[in-house]
């Protein structure tokens, strides 16, 4: 899915990321772990074209570099570990705001398989304990809706119908739609990825309002409603608590179990890498150590010269405390 | 009652329209010698009636004129060619007769002098400025994701009048357009100093810190102002009134200018307001902006350049007037919110009843003597700057 070769990113004389390959298949969640200053960022910055490059991306083969902005958000959605907000939006605001590269895109399927996991009961639960304004469920109705909308056929002049022929239309002046509003797709997308991530009753808060956790679950909304087919996390849980980043990790895994869909994410706690991971990148100054899957690659051989420390030893020394 | 797609509904806006043209009339009515309001909107409509019953006759002479001559060239016959023009003539005398009997004589009189030729032009003018000026600041807010950006703060006006004060003094003329030159070098000015403004603040501060633009907005328009001294010292038979470039005046505004600002509005203002969506974006986070799919180099060019002509055009005709771009989006914000598609239209609507107010209060608080407008907004804009510079402060 995403092929990157030899990437180098270099600040002045610094070279922050130094001839860098590796691949991504669907399905896969890459971690990337290493120290601090190993370059683990500006690789996902230099994926989203965020920063200057040598070298190669290759999304599907195709070159991102020359992808336009929309077209990038299509296949690259990114979740970033610090929000800051100034104004006073809504939370179904931000998260409408994902559809912006997609609005008038033609219906897809895909995204309404994801939401029929069924877990957003599961999920109100969970949050229960620390946030008792979650708890409603999401309408299910809103589904059942789109399986009929799925299945119209063509040639029948239905009212539904009508309005496809319409927006087939208006696809072809895309960027005109663009900046228009949302089609009755978009509403649906916002409305599932509110329901994905409990924030559905909290849809009309100001995002100045929302604790540390229930702002990424918010920016996390927006980017499920964005649908991208690979997902980049910035240290998505760096500052909640552990009830949030048990949350988040099990929401991306959900959201990963549809197909055609991969994550990378960068991360600093070698034990989250190793429970979610399928793959891990560890970097260390700019330089790929080792790359694989995580038993093959968390090893001690591979992290105590990056570390230089026990890592191991420390992490079993950690976890000793809690006895049994 | 917010609708989904977040526009603002047809009976919101036709109530905005309502206000402003309130606010319009009142400003029309008041002044030096006060003039009862129906006699105001009598003696406009007469205006109005009349200069729509020369242009028709123009438009008709014109029309007649040529299909009289295209008939001449082709008729072979004389005869023929004496009726046709008998029937021309006649629709011209009926044409005439018709749009005589309807539309009214040139409104004469003191009042009308007073109203047509001086208060009208001037609150149209002040009216339309403070409509751009609140879009520019709405928009700069927006963009840069700081409720106290703004033209005045930044420094882009300063830079504007020092664009149109270079004009002046080395005579910078384009033929046949009389004030195009100070226009363009202020247009021109106003966008070098937003990217001059931007770059330093970006190098120094990647995250657009309030504290560095407004730092870097001081130091600038202390920089530009002392280029300004320096050019006025050289330059004092040229330029007379300073004050009008620092505080800002409309008291010799004229249809011109409001043709112009008009012209300025749905051009500038258009773009503008066709990226609300992007501004939004924005206002959450330039790198989210990135994320979602916003081609965020290029919206933030066309908005800059779109800016700078609004900046441009107000500091040319009514010299820069401060915080008009600050303290409307501002206001607005807390009523309508935060989305840009409805911060942008009301603020055009909010900027032009704010400005319209302190040129009011210019013209009639010190009777006879006139304030600078800018000495009002400033006076306003002072106060709303320490707030919102106080909250923000508290909440970080």
């Amino acid at each position: 899915m995403l092929q990157v070769n030899d990437l180098t990113v270099r600040y002045g004389d610094l070279t922050i990321v130094d001839h860098l390959s590796f691949t991504v298949e669907e399905g896969q969640w890459l971690m990337i772990v290493g120290p601090n200053g190993a370059g683990k960022s500006t690789t996902l910055d230099a994926i989203t074209q965020g920063t200057a490059y040598a070298g190669q991306v290759l999304f599907e083969g195709e070159d991102m570099k020359k992808k336009k902005a929309a077209e990038r958000a299509r296949c690259v959605g990114v979740l970033m570990q610090n929000h800051f907000a100034e104004y006073a939006f809504s939370v179904e605001e931000v998260v409408a705001l994902g559809r912006y590269s997609c609005a008038g895109v033609r219906s897809r399927a895909r995204w309404y398989a994801g939401s029929e996991i069924g877990f957003e009961g599961e999920f109100a639960g969970t949050a229960g304990g620390t946030d008792v304004r979650i708890g409603k469920k999401p309408d299910i109705g809103t589904k059942k809706k789109f399986g009929a909308f799925t299945e119209k056929r063509p040639g029948v002049r239905t009212k539904e119908n009508v309005g496809l022929a319409q927006k087939s239309r208006r696809e072809s002046g895309l960027h005109a739609e663009k900046h228009t509003g949302r089609s009755n797709e978009d509403e649906q997308a916002v409305e599932n990825a509110l329901a994905l991530t409990g924030m559905s009753s909290q849809r009309k808060q100001s995002i100045l309002t929302l604790s540390g956790g229930e702002l990424q679950r918010t920016f996390l909304a927006q980017v499920f409603a964005q649908d991208p087919k690979l997902l980049l996390l910035d240290e998505p849980t760096n500052h909640l608590d552990l009830v949030y980043q048990k949350q988040v990790f099990e929401l991306i895994e959900k959201w990963l179990q549809t197909p055609g869909r991969a994550v990378i994410s960068v991360v600093h706690d070698l034990s989250l890498a190793k429970a979610y991971g399928t793959k891990v990148l560890l970097m260390n100054r700019g330089r790929k150590v080792a790359c694989g899957p995580a038993v093959e690659v968390l090893v001690p051989e591979h992290l105590d010269p990056v570390y230089q420390m026990n890592v191991s030893g420390w992490m079993r020394q950690m976890l000793g405390q809690w006895g049994g | 009652m917010r609708s989904r797609s977040g526009r603002f509904s047809f009976i919101e806006f036709v109530i905005f329209v309502a206000v402003t043209f309130a606010v319009f009339c009142l400003c029309v009515c008041i002044g030096s010698v006060s003039i009862p309001l129906t006699d105001t909107l009598s003696v406009i409509w007469d205006g109005v009636r009349y200069h729509l019953g020369r242009l028709g006759m123009a438009v008709i002479q014109v029309v007649s004129g040529s299909g009289a001559e295209a008939v001449g060239g082709a008729g072979t016959v004389p005869g023929g060619v004496s009726a046709t023009v008998e029937s021309t003539g006649a629709v011209i005398s009926g044409g005439n007769g018709v749009l005589a009997s309807w539309l009214a004589a040139k409104p004469e009189g003191l009042q009308a002098s007073i109203i047509l030729s001086v208060r009208l032009p001037r609150v149209l003018c002040v009216a339309m400025t403070g409509a751009a000026l609140a879009l520019a600041g709405g928009a700069m807010q927006g963009l840069l994701k700081n409720p106290l950006a703004d033209g005045s703060t930044l420094g882009v006006s300063s830079g504007a009048a020092l664009g149109a004060v270079i004009a002046i003094a080395f005579g910078v003329r384009f033929p046949g357009l009389p004030f195009a030159g100070t226009m363009v070098m202020a247009i021109l000015f106003a966008f070098l100093s937003l990217v001059l403004i931007l770059t330093l603040a970006y190098r120094l501060d990647y995250s657009l810190a309030t504290n560095t633009i407004i730092l870097i907005g001081v130091i600038f328009s202390m920089f530009v102002s002392s280029l300004m001294n320096i050019i006025v010292t050289f330059a004092a038979d040229r330029i007379q009134h300073i004050t009008f470039w620092t505080m800002g005046s409309l008291q010799g505004a004229s249809y011109q200018n409001a043709l112009v600002l008009l012209g300025v509005l749905m051009l500038c203002g258009g773009m503008i307001l066709r990226r609300a969506q992007e501004l939004n974006a924005f206002a959450i986070g330039e790198d989210n902006a990135r994320h979602i799919g916003v081609d965020v180099r290029r919206v933030k060019l066309v908005i800059l350049i779109m800016v700078s002509g609004l900046i441009g055009v107000c500091v040319s005709i009514g010299g820069s007037i401060g915080f008009v771009g600050l303290v409307t989006p501002h206001i607005v914000r807390m009523l309508v919110g935060p989305n840009h598609r409805r911060l942008l239209p009301a603020s055009l609507f909010g900027g032009a009843v704010f400005l319209m107010l302190a040129d009011l209060a210019a013209r009639t608080l010190l009777n006879p003597i006139e304030l600078p407008i800018g000495v009002v907004t400033s006076l306003v804009g002072a106060v709303v700057f320490v707030v919102i510079f106080y909250r923000s402060r508290r909440r970080s």
